[in-house]
């Protein structure tokens, strides 16, 4: 047993964290700023976050992850990090040549309580931002919120100091998408079902093209996807802003809604069946009240696999850990299913949780054990499943130990991923995404009956 | 590469192909340092420019210097890592019996679990195993602001109450020593109200300039706290501890394999597949041996200090030098019978061993490599590309000091910096019970004499040819043309390089986690790194990436075959290779 130490009687615990289900604020900055094009970037603190974020997306996407560090030393963390930014600032506009940096803080600039705007201006003011460039920040101390906090927080930081336009005449076909902390190929079906809806989105942070850039031979450093500063600028212009994911994408679409007056549409994560309908419903009220047949058609192809399927769903029960808007979205689509969502852990803290997952669970609310914040944490899940066991593990791919121990089916959904591709190519998001996460889910419940059946019972057609 | 968004792609290094066709290979390789260093702002340059020497190995020419284990320049995109890294990460990982907890927000225990890939082998299924855990104390705004004693205490408590641990190790990240929290207070306190052993490490990541630091802070707790707390006699006749070998990948099951056939007994292993119990014994062995220098040397120093000791350096990384090494523990020994076991086992693996080389070689000779990765590998790895004919023509080291490039006789000459200067360096005593010098001063003498160097290392630069590139903490604008530049078949980095190496169309070797391959230590991993180097810088997708209406009109018509003429844009070592036709054996 891997996990061999984790014993079923549940001691209830104040201090100590075991296998958390969230990681920290910065790293999430990191990735939201790869869904800006031409921008490098920086993080404030010790260069040992920078290595260690880059290296936790790079090990997810397989692909390069650009980021510069300030290189905090001793000397830094007593006399702030001023010349430290001052000078990472001068040297990556020389040798990297961005449009834009955007600097996050860590736990240990947040301590300090250097103020990054102050010397943003300074470099401004002694030349080092060549004109044109932007550098934008977000304040994402470690010790505060998850990974999807510092998601937030950096999309509304782009919106801060990016987003304008109001003064623009409105343009009804351009809509604001705030996708949430989603794969890159989530963000490419979300603007294709918002196109097929009639609209032209501008989609931040984009990391579709940044993070699944193609094999050419040659290294694009910037590669061609992501939000641009002149798309940002033009924010205010459009008709409203869908905002998927009320704890990533909900704060920078009221920043936005209140920078530029456009109307902040906070909606779940569209995965499965509700949530996606949800979102087409929206998108329909905006465009004078289509929806196109071929996305009628792809959400008759997910209802076909679940009424044709239904059986290998029904009952059974499931695991969840990850992110909070992942979470709900998940939770609901597997009560669809006739499946029963048994466990739900998240390390992220926040207030509206419980009640969203209390909302989607309704009766079901009962037979779930639900824990947030502080000791939620994946051997507390562990426990639960020990003192009674599930169908169906689903989260990310610290998952595979318990998988392992317990024997249990597990499919890998959310972040980080380290041991699988696909992800970062083929959504889950929308009608097909959901198809594709029963694919998913089919194919190990049907490979485990396979493996599992006597040889009396071994099924050709199933 | 760095083009600006809506612009037209910035040529790569213009001035390459000019420096490249220069006559005179000296002027030719600082040209191209010159070139390197253009786009840095002066200062930047001027501190570059001493980190980035062209090599000059010549007889009775003493190797340049280079400036090494000094800060990193703020956002120039280092690979390095930080102090918490190197020491909770590297040093301390592997130990599978202690639980080591991560005092600081969670992000810090949560990168550094179970992503470094050192593997470990309880012997029964009830023996105790961490390390697939990540224990933190997961601190918020409020230990912040009100300081995290009282939580950490908290947490050890209660990591000892779900699992009656042998020890608890706890591990300061930055803002543990912002804010004061005394750790050594809290694990003294713990120790003597649970029983059992409890230390810390002041390794918050801004201490020093790289993982090197903490390191260094590892070793010196390891010293203080664990070595030399059991004295148990150890059966063994020969008897030896490894340091600085972490067992990514397997490679200190392959060493372990290897020194029971030689009848070497393995008191302890810093730290691969290890135990706290074996760290406690390590004081009883008769010979340390280093593998990596640079993350356990202070180890290695104490230890001959306080217990007499002496250490040799040691590589099981290539075939030769694996033989060279058990040679050399044998010659430390001097027993014939320890000799003929040795000669046996070598004469029992060298045959198959020489025969892939022989196969490989057919494929890789003249073919080169680059390697810029951690703080021994960067060397140790150059032999394995040698025994397949590949020729090493730039390297460096992510967090080595001078002596892990010029060798331990610059050791003297070092200026200790102030980020030196933060570390504690441990003053050492000869312990007034346990001092036993296992050699006196005239047997080291003649040790030396047959070539048994002890307490020596000869550093990277002597194995490397003159006028190669040696650059120390290379950023990634150095990578990128460096790769532009020489086309290099591979390029051995990390994680963080990896794709952006292979976006350019050259294979990246990680030398970190072995692209979760291995073991490459022995013999049997040196057959493996052959054989997976063969694989990758032989690959057929690397002639596939050009679409074939991209190729020149020759190939047009004939669907499979790849135009006489190189693509420019392609790494030398592919542009020749043909697209495969189906069916057909190149």
């Amino acid at each position: 047993m891997l996990l061999r130490h984790t014993p079923t009687e549940i001691l209830e615990r104040s201090a100590l964290t075991i296998n958390p289900a969230k990681t920290c604020q910065p790293i999430g900055a990191m990735y939201a700023a790869l869904g800006i094009h031409g921008c490098l970037p920086h993080s404030h603190g010790s260069q040992g976050c920078c290595s260690y974020h880059r290296s936790t997306l790079t090990r997810h996407y397989k692909e390069p992850v650009m980021a510069a560090t300030s290189s905090f030393t001793e000397g830094s963390s007593v006399f702030g990090g001023q010349a430290n930014l001052l000078q990472a600032i001068e040297n990556m506009f020389s040798v990297y040549d961005p449009q834009v940096i955007a600097v996050h803080t860590t736990c240990l600039s947040e301590t300090i309580g250097d103020d990054i705007p102050q010397i943003v201006d300074k470099a401004r003011a002694d030349g080092k931002i060549p004109a044109g460039r932007h550098v934008i920040h977000a304040n994402t101390p470690s010790y505060v919120g998850s990974h999807v906090t510092g998601f937030a927080n950096m999309a509304k930081g782009i919106v801060d100091y990016l987003a304008g336009g109001d003064d623009l005449p409105k343009n009804k076909q351009q809509l604001n998408l705030i996708p949430g902390w989603v794969e890159p190929a989530d963000m490419r079906e979300l603007k294709r079902l918002t196109r097929l809806m009639g609209f032209d989105p501008i989609t931040f942070p984009d990391t579709s093209d940044v993070l699944d850039a193609p094999q050419t031979g040659k290294h694009a450093f910037y590669p061609k996807g992501g939000v641009t500063p002149a798309q940002m600028a033009r924010t205010g212009a459009s008709i409203a802003t869908i905002a998927l994911g009320p704890t990533t994408a909900g704060p920078a679409a009221r920043a936005l809604e209140n920078k530029c007056n456009v109307a902040a549409h906070v909606l779940g994560l569209p995965i499965g069946l509700r949530a996606t309908d949800r979102f087409i419903a929206e998108l329909r009220k905006l465009n004078g009240g289509f929806v196109p047949p071929e996305v009628l058609d792809e959400r008759g192809r997910l209802l076909d696999m679940i009424t044709d399927m239904h059986q290998y769903f029904y009952q059974k029960r499931v695991a969840l850990w990850g992110d909070p808007d992942q979470l709900v979205a998940l939770s609901e689509f597997f009560l669809d299913l006739d499946m029963t969502p048994a466990y739900i852990v998240t390390g992220t803290p926040g207030k509206k949780f419980l009640a969203r997952i209390a909302e989607v669970l309704g009766e079901q609310i009962r037979a779930t054990q639900v824990r947030q914040g502080p000791q939620a944490d994946m051997f507390l899940l562990h426990q639960w499943i020990k003192n009674k066991p599930v169908d169906l593990l689903m989260g990310n791919t610290y998952g595979k130990y318990i998988a392992r121990d317990e024997n249990t089916p597990f499919v890998r959904h959310g972040f980080p991923i380290l041991d699988r591709v696909g992800h970062a190519d083929f959504p889950t998001v929308g009608y097909r995404g959901a198809l594709r996460l029963l694919e998913m889910i089919l194919n190990i419940f049907m490979d485990r009956q396979d493996r599992n059946a006597p040889e009396e019972s071994f099924e050709l057609v199933m | 590469m760095m083009s600006p968004p809506d612009d037209k792609p910035i040529p790569m290094s213009p001035s390459s192909e000019t420096a490249a066709a220069s006559p005179s290979p000296a002027s030719a390789m600082e040209a191209f340092k010159d070139d390197l260093l253009k786009p840095y702002p002066k200062k930047v340059a001027r501190k570059r420019e001493k980190q980035i020497v062209v090599n000059q190995n010549k007889p009775n020419i003493s190797l340049p210097q280079i400036q090494a284990n000094v800060r990193t320049i703020p956002g120039i995109i280092t690979q390095r890592g930080c102090t918490y890294a190197g020491c909770k990460g590297v040093v301390l990982g592997p130990t599978r019996d202690i639980v080591n907890i991560t005092h600081g927000p969670i992000g810090c225990g949560y990168y550094s679990w179970l992503t470094r890939r050192n593997q470990t082998k309880p012997p029964t299924d009830s023996d105790e195993n961490f390390i697939p855990y990540c224990f933190s104390t997961d601190m918020q705004d409020e230990q912040i602001i009100f300081g995290g004693e009282k939580k950490l205490k908290a947490a050890i408590q209660e990591a000892f109450d779900l699992f009656h641990p042998k020890a608890i190790a706890v591990f300061s990240t930055c803002p543990v020593g912002l804010i004061g929290d005394d750790v050594h207070a809290v694990t003294r306190e713990m120790k003597e109200k649970l029983g059992i052993n409890v230390f810390g490490f002041s390794c918050e990541g801004y201490k020093g300039v790289s993982q090197s630091a903490g390191h260094h802070i590892a070793n010196n707790q390891l010293f203080k706290h664990v070595i030399g707390r059991n004295n148990t006699p150890h059966p063994g006749k020969y008897k030896i501890n490894l340091l600085g070998e972490y067992n990514i990948g397997g490679d200190s099951f392959v060493i372990e394999e290897l020194l029971e056939r030689c009848g070497i007994s393995l008191v302890a292993t810093f730290s691969g597949n290890s135990t706290i119990d074996a760290f406690e014994n390590a004081h009883v062995a008769d010979l340390n041996t280093v593998m990596c220098h640079r993350s356990i040397n202070y180890v290695a120093e104490m230890i001959e200090k306080k217990y007499g000791i002496p250490w040799i350096k040691v590589n099981f990384i290539g075939a030769k030098s694996t033989a060279k090494s058990l040679r050399k523990i044998a010659e430390y020994f001097g027993k014939q019978e320890l000799t003929d076991r040795v000669e046996n086992v070598l004469s029992e693996e060298m045959p198959a061993v020489f025969e892939v080389q022989n196969e490989i070689r057919k494929r890789c000779q003249g073919k080169t490599a680059m390697l810029f990765v951690g703080g021994s590998r960067a060397h140790h790895y150059q032999d394995l590309f040698e025994e397949i004919g590949m020729k090493t023509v730039a390297a460096g080291y992510e967090f080595a000091h001078r002596d892990d490039y010029e060798g331990r006789r610059v050791l003297p000459d070092i200026t200790v910096d102030a980020d030196s200067r933060n570390i504690e360096e441990l003053h050492v005593d000869p312990d007034s019970d346990l001092y036993n010098p296992r050699k006196t001063p005239a047997q080291l003498e003649i040790l030396k004499k047959q070539g048994v160097e002890v307490a020596g290392y000869e550093g990277m630069m002597a194995q490397m040819d003159d006028q190669s590139l040696v650059l120390d903490d290379i950023s990634h604008h150095e990578t990128e043309r460096l790769i532009a530049h020489f086309k290099p078949a591979v390029f051995c980095a990390g994680i963080k390089e990896k794709y952006a190496v292979q976006k350019m169309g050259v294979p990246c070797k990680q030398l970190h986690s072995y692209d979760y391959g291995g073991p490459y230590a022995g013999f049997k991993g040196a057959v493996n790194f052959y054989r997976e180097i063969d694989r990758m810088v032989n690959a057929r997708v690397w002639g596939l990436i050009p679409p074939p209406w991209e190729q020149s009109a020759a190939a047009t018509g004939s669907p499979g075959t790849l135009a006489d003429e190189e693509d420019p844009d392609l790494p030398q070592s592919h542009a020749r290779r043909r697209t495969p036709v189906a069916g057909s054996d190149e």
